[in-house]
């Protein structure tokens, strides 16, 4: 039977990670539990990664900066930041950490050199993007953080190197600076301070590529916290009653009762049909379900806004994602 | 807005090739494979190139990536539809097979900068999708085995990388940079300036730290070994590139009813025009079907009364009651994505549009690609 489940909450960490298929929900759902996270006065960080200024495009903002923006406050009195991190600047701050090179870098990047070796080295660009979340989420140890940081991550195919890429670096660099660097990044994702969550519809191919996503994960030993079903349509109708629906239920009658005298049979005719195609979605919602459910992790259920997206819809979802709906 | 006539595109003898493209996850291999489906079954020969299919439907259609080369889907009526999964590292190997000696072969399929550039680096897959495009094209047109070729494309976030990928990896991996890069020492200090010199000599220092120095290694033996093998790879890219614009190509854009993936098919929809490459028209899947019976403002007045009047405390009562107000919801979602689609007509009045209602069961197996074919 189809259960909104509204009761499980989201592991606490201090760097949720939110992966997903492409196009499920990431952006959004990472912003509402930014939002969640912050209510009661906390302050959170909406990091994203992949250059595209979703984030500004959720909350209407102009484009964010290379600086940390707030972007919304939160019931209670919280506060959301949020941080478009973009690989070359991540590139020129560690160059300047690492060499005191800022000037040089300058003119590499004027060249479309770090353009270059981004792309010649994906892994090169995922240290930086990894080593930017960390040096946030580190502030919190020496008392000016934020009490979370929320990553708007690359989709599930990827996640899983991306957010090892430096266990490889270290052990390329087997000392100096940037193996020490790496190790300590390292301690901060493959530890019960990161939690992965991965967003999912109840369809096939994105159920799919979660439970895939999870084996790999796992087998990173990375540390997995929720899954996030979004986008649940809800219905107050369950297969029971759809099943009564379609076989013979006085649905004329009360259709007659309601005021419907024209085409009454016709339209009750068109109801059983319209509950027979839902009862089959339902199945096969549930069907999925069954498949998240033998992963072990929370499951959170995430409605479908009818309307879209905006702010106030990012308020439903935050509401949900804290239990409180 | 004209209608969208699928049966006389794939009845076409003129057309021999189509590109199912459109941004993530709207239905292009499921558009793809039904065209082929109902194209075989009206009387073409028709080959249909996948590209990562959902598993249940690569399962009912017998695709594996066993060999890389297609093979006949059994369970069509009649025709012939033969099909195959794209794999893309297969291709980029048989690339390089097909261009370098034995020998010389081997080297290059054992460099790990290969291995990494030919499984996993963004854009790889449109290259090799076009690629394989190319060579079924050159057997089609060697023996005759088929008369219609249908592509599906990878899913991208943007439907553009399909045609803009190939051509940025080809000049990526022939540009300047990878080559001063694999040999600093010959070219940094001359092409570049002084300070910029001194600090592209840190930075591949940098760069072999994190990466590992044998990294920038591979990529220089890598580049000599195809330097002397097969010409440039943006030659390859482009020469693909104008395949698509031949007269016998037609590209479906697939969208579904929806602002982003709508707004994805208005950018190929102009990049198609700018380039003078042949639309067929658009393809809007999953559309919300509803009948015109009972409006949306009705049913849920309706509901209202049977909550209001105490009826809805018998199960027919809130039975029918529920329903009403599914039924109002399917209407409005319907209202919904008219008025998106509406959008896209009001700024592309000659895009040909085609529905395919939304199946209240995912497409995976050939009856349901039958269905499909049937609704177009
Ligand atoms: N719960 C929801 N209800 C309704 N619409 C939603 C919901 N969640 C997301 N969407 C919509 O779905 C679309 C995709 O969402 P979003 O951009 O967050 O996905 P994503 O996984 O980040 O995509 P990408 O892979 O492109 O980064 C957007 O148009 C968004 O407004
Ligand atoms: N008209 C339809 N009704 C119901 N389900 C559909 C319909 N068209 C496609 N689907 C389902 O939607 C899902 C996505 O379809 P498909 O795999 O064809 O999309 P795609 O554009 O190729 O995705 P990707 O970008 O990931 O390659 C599949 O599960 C498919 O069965
Ligand atoms: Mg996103
Ligand atoms: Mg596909």
């Amino acid at each position: 039977m189809a259960v909104y489940c509204a009761q499980v909450t989201v592991p606490p960490a201090d760097l949720h990670v939110v992966s997903g298929k492409g196009g499920t929900g990431k952006t959004t759902v990472a912003a509402a539990l930014a939002l969640a996270l912050a209510a009661e006065g906390r302050r959170t960080l909406l990091m994203e990664v992949e250059g595209r200024q979703g984030i500004a495009q959720l909350f209407d903002v102009p484009p964010l900066p290379h600086a940390e923006t707030r972007v919304a406050v939160a019931p209670e009195g919280g506060e959301v930041w949020a941080l478009a991190v973009d690989p070359e600047d991540a590139l020129l701050d560690y160059l300047e950490i690492f060499y005191n090179l800022r000037r040089a870098g300058s003119a590499l990047r004027k060249m479309g050199a770090i353009d270059f070796a981004t792309t010649i080295a994906p892994g090169l660009r995922d240290v930086l993007l990894t080593g930017k979340a960390i040096e946030v989420v580190r502030r919190k140890d020496k008392g000016h953080g934020y009490d979370a940081v929320v990553l708007d991550a690359p989709p599930t195919g990827r996640i899983t190197a991306f957010l090892n890429v430096n266990t490889e670096v270290s052990g390329l660099a087997r000392m100096g600076p940037i193996h020490n660097h790496a190790e300590l990044v390292m301690s901060v994702i493959a530890s019960p301070r990161t939690a992965v969550h991965l967003v999912t519809l109840l369809e096939e191919m994105p159920v799919q590529e979660t439970l895939d996503g999870i084996q790999e994960l796992r087998e990173a030993h990375l540390p997995l916290g929720a899954i996030l079903v979004n986008m649940v349509r809800r219905s107050s109708l369950d297969e029971d009653d759809l099943m009564r629906a379609s076989s013979g239920l006085a649905i004329a009658d009360q259709l007659r009762s309601a005021g419907i005298i024209r085409d009454t049979d016709a339209v009750a005719a068109l109801l059983v049909d319209e509950a027979r195609d839902l009862a089959q979605r339902l199945t096969l919602e549930d069907t999925e379900r069954d498949r998240l459910a033998t992963t072990g992790l929370p499951v959170l259920e995430l409605p479908l806004l009818r309307g879209g997206v905006d702010l106030g819809g990012l308020f439903t979802l935050a509401a949900h994602l804290r239990g409180v709906s | 807005m004209s209608d969208f006539d699928l049966d006389a595109l794939i009845d076409d003898p003129l057309i021999h090739t189509i590109v199912c493209t459109g941004s993530g996850g709207v239905g292009k291999t499921t558009t793809a494979a039904a065209l082929g489906v109902r194209a075989a079954e009206r009387g073409r020969r028709v080959c249909v190139l996948t590209i990562d299919p959902a598993k249940r439907l690569a399962q009912a259609m017998g695709l594996s990536r066993l060999d890389n080369s297609p093979r006949p889907v059994s369970g069509v009526i009649h025709g012939t539809l033969d099909a195959m999964m794209l794999d893309m590292k297969r291709t980029f190997d048989e690339v390089v097979e097909g261009h370098a000696d034995p020998e010389r072969a081997a080297q290059i399929l054992a460099n790990p900068f290969y291995q990494a550039l030919s499984s996993s680096f963004a854009g790889t897959q449109e290259y090799m999708a076009m690629e394989k495009l190319g060579q079924l094209r050159s057997q089609s047109d060697a023996d005759g085995t088929w008369d219609l070729i249908i592509v599906d494309t990878p899913p991208s976030r943007n439907a553009l990388d399909f045609l803009d990928a190939p051509k940025r990896l080809g000049t990526f991996l022939d540009g300047r940079f990878i080559r001063i890069l694999t040999a600093p020492a010959r070219g940094a200090g001359r092409s570049l300036g002084r300070l910029a010199a001194m600090g592209f000599g840190i930075f591949t220092n940098v760069l072999s730290k994190v990466l590992g120095a044998q990294v920038l290694a591979d990529v220089g033996t890598f580049v000599a070994a195809i330097d002397t093998t097969f010409g440039g790879f943006r030659e390859r890219a482009d020469a693909t590139y104008a395949l698509l614009k031949e007269r016998g190509t037609a590209f479906v854009v697939v969208a579904t009813p929806e602002p982003d993936a709508l707004r994805e098919a208005a950018y190929f929809v102009e990049r198609l025009r700018t380039d003078d490459m042949p639309l067929a028209g658009l393809v809007v899947n999953r559309v919300q079907e509803v009948s015109p019976l009972l409006g949306a403002d009705q049913a849920t007045a309706a509901a209202r009364e049977l909550e209001a009047s105490g009826a809805a405390s018998s199960e027919e009562g809130r039975i029918t009651a529920a329903l009403l107000r599914e039924h109002a919801a399917r209407i409005q979602t319907a209202a919904r994505q008219e008025h998106v689609i509406g959008r896209f007509t009001a700024a592309h009045p000659l895009v040909a549009i085609a529905r395919v209602p939304a199946l209240p069961e995912d497409v995976h197996d050939l009856a349901g690609l039958r269905r499909i074919g049937e609704l177009f």
